[in-house]
């Protein structure tokens, strides 16, 4: 096992990318993820690799569909308004079925915004990361050893599945160090039958290509796509649900959001309110089933994110009127202390007690009118 | 030595002028913390407050996984210049320690909960011909204040986070390090003539 070592988490992204087997790197520079760009400009030459600083965005990400079309394991990174470039490029490697990793280490937005952390780009990633009938598989890490995890089996996902996938972090994982164990080297890409390589007419043509004009053809492809999509939604969804076995107040949290909103489930409990924490760890496929598993406990479930609510939506459709969803957030770059979100937590446990003992009063009352 | 290991969470926050080698202080804290096998992190701040202005960086040592890395309200201070010690005074939690180069911050006290510790750490590195090394100087220091690890992984820290190709400069950040542990037992002695007003 290699040595544990303190690493930003931009650095892990990109050195556990390496150990993957990405050789080719596109990118234009952008706070707060400058760091994994310059850590791939300087490492990817010594693995004979390519790292090339494009002229914007929307070349780089354009670079990443010719080389994943080419069979090459491939990746980009951007924060927030740099994503939105991308987007374009992002659809079309949807269409033509060509896998690579995009990396966003979210800014506050919109606009230029900030440069502070956010997580204002999760309904962009999970719900139209680009134009037409997509997804995108879209991790969202919340430690630097968990980043350096997911840069390691993303590429392999992206293959299996031939998709675009995203890692989904933020200013505050980009640039923090923490212990990290990085993986060992592998090269262990699939043979890609379809990529556009050199073949001395051996076979018939490759084409790699996201334009249909029959519209019939078009939704058949699109189609055949989602069969994919389902086995994606079956067998890839994640997340770790912390101290829920139990838990009447269930907050659910992702990435940076989510070691605050564990700090404060430890403290409730320390308080005597039986709170409990659901982590996506994949945001698309969305892991409704950990939400199913707590549903027969909780009371009421606490979204918590660095932005304006975005997931809580998506935790309304699962919980489908089961349980009231409630939300709490800071955006713009503003962090949640664990302060606060224990705050929101104690007083929804204050509401739950007293709409027990007003029902009970009630019953009571019932029984005595009877 | 067991016990130093063994204590409970600290939350630090060091701050000063950038080029001060805050981060790599911070760095510092952190890996030593790493090499005993706690739980660790480290988080700048790279806002634009770093073009210009005052460098800060959050580091947290614990025995349980961390959870926000962003220290709001830190046990230890250290702060290496005038504006770092008069933003983050008044976030120090109560009884908390604030450790300030007295060469270039005012040590008026505003608050009577701290414990206050000003030493000269730009001077004394200057004098010892260690210049530009106070932020080394002053984790040496705070070591000697807190005992946040034990002496021998603060000095394998040292190695870890100073490139092996840099032996000069390894030495020259042990002597740093030896010289604010030095500073510390100075002042003890000090302090037995003549009893410390924080009083331990």
């Amino acid at each position: 096992m290699s040595e544990k070592v303190l690493m930003k988490g931009n650095e892990a992204l990109a050195e556990s990318a390496l150990r993957a087997g990405c050789r080719f790197f596109f990118g234009y520079p952008i706070t707060p993820q400058t760091e994994l760009a310059a850590y791939m400009s300087k490492r990817m030459p010594k693995e004979g690799g390519t790292f090339l600083q494009a002229e914007s965005e929307i070349a780089a990400i354009n670079m990443v569909y010719g080389a994943s079309a080419a069979g090459a394991r491939v990746m980009t990174s951007s924060s927030s308004p740099g994503i939105s470039l991308k987007g374009e490029g992002i659809s079309y490697m949807a269409g033509a079925d060509l896998p690579g990793v995009i990396i966003n280490i979210q800014r506050g937005g919109p606009g230029l915004g900030g440069i502070q952390p956010s997580q204002a780009d999760y309904a962009q990633a999970t719900h139209a990361l680009g134009h037409g009938d997509l997804h995108v598989i879209v991790y969202a890490p919340s430690t630097v050893q968990e980043m350096a995890d997911c840069a390691y089996s993303a590429f392999d996902v992206a293959d299996k599945y031939r998709t675009p996938v995203m890692i989904l972090a933020d200013g505050m994982l980009g640039q923090m160090m923490e212990p990290v164990v990085l993986p060992e080297p592998k090269n262990t890409a699939p043979e890609k039958p379809w990529a556009t390589v050199g073949h001395n007419h051996a076979r018939p043509h490759n084409i790699v290509n996201s334009l249909f004009l029959s519209a019939d053809k078009l939704e058949g492809k699109i189609k055949e796509r989602f069969e994919r999509y389902e086995v994606i939604k079956r067998d890839e969804p994640r997340a770790e649900n912390f101290m829920t076995d139990d838990a009447e107040i269930v907050v659910m949290a992702f990435g940076a959001s989510a070691r605050i909103a564990r700090s404060a489930v430890v403290s409730a409990r320390e308080a005597g309110i039986k709170a409990g924490l659901i982590r996506p760890i994949t945001l698309w496929p969305f892991p409704a089933f950990a939400i199913e598993e707590t549903i027969a406990t909780a009371k009421s479930y606490l979204s918590v994110e660095m932005n304006m609510g975005q997931m809580v939506d998506d935790i309304r459709l699962v919980v489908a009127g089961r349980a009231p969803v409630e939300f709490f957030g800071h955006t713009g770059g503003v962090i949640p202390t664990p302060q606060e979100v224990l705050a929101k937590i104690e007083a929804m446990h204050e509401a739950i007690g007293g709409k027990a003992a007003e029902a009970a009063a009630a019953l009571t009352g019932g029984k005595a009118g009877a | 030595m067991a016990t130093q290991a063994a204590q409970a969470t600290q939350n630090i926050i060091l701050a000063g002028f950038g080029g001060q080698g805050i981060l790599f202080a911070g760095k510092l804290i952190a890996y030593a913390g790493l090499l005993e096998g706690r739980e660790v992190s480290w988080l700048p701040s790279y806002g634009p407050e770093m073009r210009g202005g005052t460098a800060n960086c959050s580091v947290c040592l614990s025995d349980e996984p961390i959870g926000s890395p962003l220290v709001v309200s830190p046990d230890v201070l250290v702060a290496l210049n005038q504006p770092s010690f008069d933003k983050f005074e008044h976030d120090i939690a109560p009884n908390g320690l604030a450790l300030i180069d007295s060469s270039l911050v005012n040590c008026t006290e505003k608050r009577d909960d701290l414990h206050l510790v000003g030493f000269p750490a730009t001077k004394l590195a200057e004098e010892a011909g260690l210049k530009g090394l106070a932020n080394v100087v002053t984790v040496g220091r705070l070591f000697a204040e807190i005992g946040f690890c034990k002496k021998e992984t603060l000095f394998a820290a040292v190695e870890k986070c100073v490139s092996a190709a840099k032996i000069a400069l390894v030495e020259k950040n042990k002597e740093a390090l030896e010289l604010g542990i030095a500073s510390f037992e100075e002042m003890k002695k000090v302090s037995e003539r003549r009893p410390r007003k924080e009083g331990e």
